[in-house]
């Protein structure tokens, strides 16, 4: 009989955030192959699946919440998640896409698309195209988020703290390893 | 003969412990003598106390547990002080972010990035995210001054600049105007710093300063390192010649 045990699946998500939280993640270098054995990434930028899986045991979420796309998808990461994390400034925070907080959403389409374009100005209108929420969130202010890693970015050691403590049974608590803006 | 002499020196409990200090003393004094660690924000050495940012709170037990600035607070006969308890530690951690909750405190793109006081403090102090949500208040940058910056998205309001503008630089080109979220610091009658007439272009105040908010022009991110050991020599130097 088979004795191998069930992977812990893992996702990991990137909203308004640069990626730099997943260019730490893959900064774990060779522990990525130990940690395949204990994980399986089932939902994420870097594997080919696009829908949220119905039931996954830990979320990395980068990025904050900018957009109508944004916030649908993280009310649906948090329903069909047991642990949500935090991952960097940005989901912690909001940080740098926050600072448009203190314009109009429309002021800043018409800035970007309209006033400094010179071939065919107009303001996106595909049905397609999220739309930009008036005010830039961080995460918890739309659902419960049950550890925060803060960082830009987090380090590739913290990031392996987080998962490792997990896998061994434990919340993680990394704000001896990290901080804001480190 | 002769009445008795009253004394100076105080015995008081820290964290069940007894000290002495002068009745000139403050708590924090007292605690930074005997290595108890006391968060503080607005307090320098070399200046004046403010009690502004009140990060030094501590409950003093037999004043029906209120909670008051150890900055401020002078020593008492008797008095027992705790420094840290779940509720001390969780109102200093609330003063972070009410701090954080006003104006832009972005550390990935502040030219303080690395050498702040502040995000020295929200890491020590295991903030590891903002209960509140930002109150987003627009505040203007004054940038008019040839050498140095004044950028009041980033300003915690601890007085520093007024103080050693005024105490130390002689010059109290600095103050406060407003109240609550409208409090900024201004330069002379709220005019542009550039113009200041009184601003001798010294630099104590950006040296002083525990955030991004006064810095250098041209400074890039974490570039903006703070020296203010000049303080520590001009005080010394001062108390010799008194």
């Amino acid at each position: 009989m088979s004795e191998q045990k069930t992977k812990v699946t893992v996702a990991t998500v990137w909203l308004d955030g640069c990626s730099g939280c997943h260019m730490s993640l893959i900064d774990m270098d060779e522990r990525l192959i130990e940690l395949a054995q204990y994980i399986d990434v089932v939902y994420s930028p870097l594997v080919d699946r696009k829908d949220y899986p119905e039931a996954v045991d830990v979320a990395l979420v980068e990025g904050a919440i900018s957009s109508s796309e944004d916030l649908e998808k993280i009310k649906k990461i948090r329903a069909h998640t047991k642990i949500l994390i935090a991952l960097g400034d940005c989901a912690v925070a909001a940080n740098v896409p926050s600072i448009r907080n203190i314009f109009k959403a429309s002021d800043i389409l018409s800035r970007g698309y309209l006033e400094n374009v010179t071939a065919q100005p107009q303001l996106p209108n595909d049905p397609t195209i999220p739309t930009l929420l008036p005010v830039v969130r961080p995460i918890h202010e739309i659902v419960p988020v049950d550890v925060f890693v803060q960082g830009c970015p987090p380090s590739a050691d913290t990031i392996y703290t987080v998962i490792t403590e997990l896998l061994a049974g434990r919340m993680p608590v990394v704000t001896e390893l990290t901080r804001p803006g480190a | 003969m002769t009445a008795p002499t009253r004394s100076h020196i105080k015995t008081l409990k820290i964290d069940g412990k007894d000290y002495s200090g002068h009745e000139e003393e403050t708590i924090l004094d007292i605690a930074r003598q005997n290595d108890l660690f006391l968060p503080t924000l607005c307090q320098i050495d070399g200046l004046s106390v403010a009690g502004a940012c009140r990060l030094c709170l501590v409950e003093v037990k037999t004043w029906n547990n209120r909670l008051v600035p150890a900055c401020t607070t002078h020593v008492e006969e008797g008095i027992e002080v705790l420094t840290h308890s779940e509720r001390i530690d969780n109102y200093r951690r609330m003063i972070l972010e009410l701090l954080f909750s006003e104006g832009n405190h972005v550390c990935a793109v502040c030219v303080s990035n690395g050498n702040c006081e502040l995000q020295a403090l929200a890491q020590k102090l295991g903030m590891d995210h903002v209960r509140f949500p930002n109150l987003r208040p627009v505040r203007v940058v004054d940038m008019t001054h040839d050498r140095f910056v004044l950028d009041r998205n980033r300003c915690v309001l601890c007085a520093r600049c007024v103080r050693v503008c005024d105490e130390i630089e002689g010059a109290h080109t600095w103050d406060i105007t407003g109240r609550g979220i409208d409090a900024r610091i201004i330069s002379d009658l709220d005019t542009p710093w550039g113009s200041s007439d009184t601003c001798t272009r010294c630099g104590k105040c950006v040296n002083i300063y525990p955030v991004g908010a006064l810095v250098e022009k041209g400074s890039a991110i974490g570039e903006m390192v703070k020296h203010h050991d000049f303080l520590e020599y001009i005080a010394e130097m001062r108390e010799a010649r008194e």
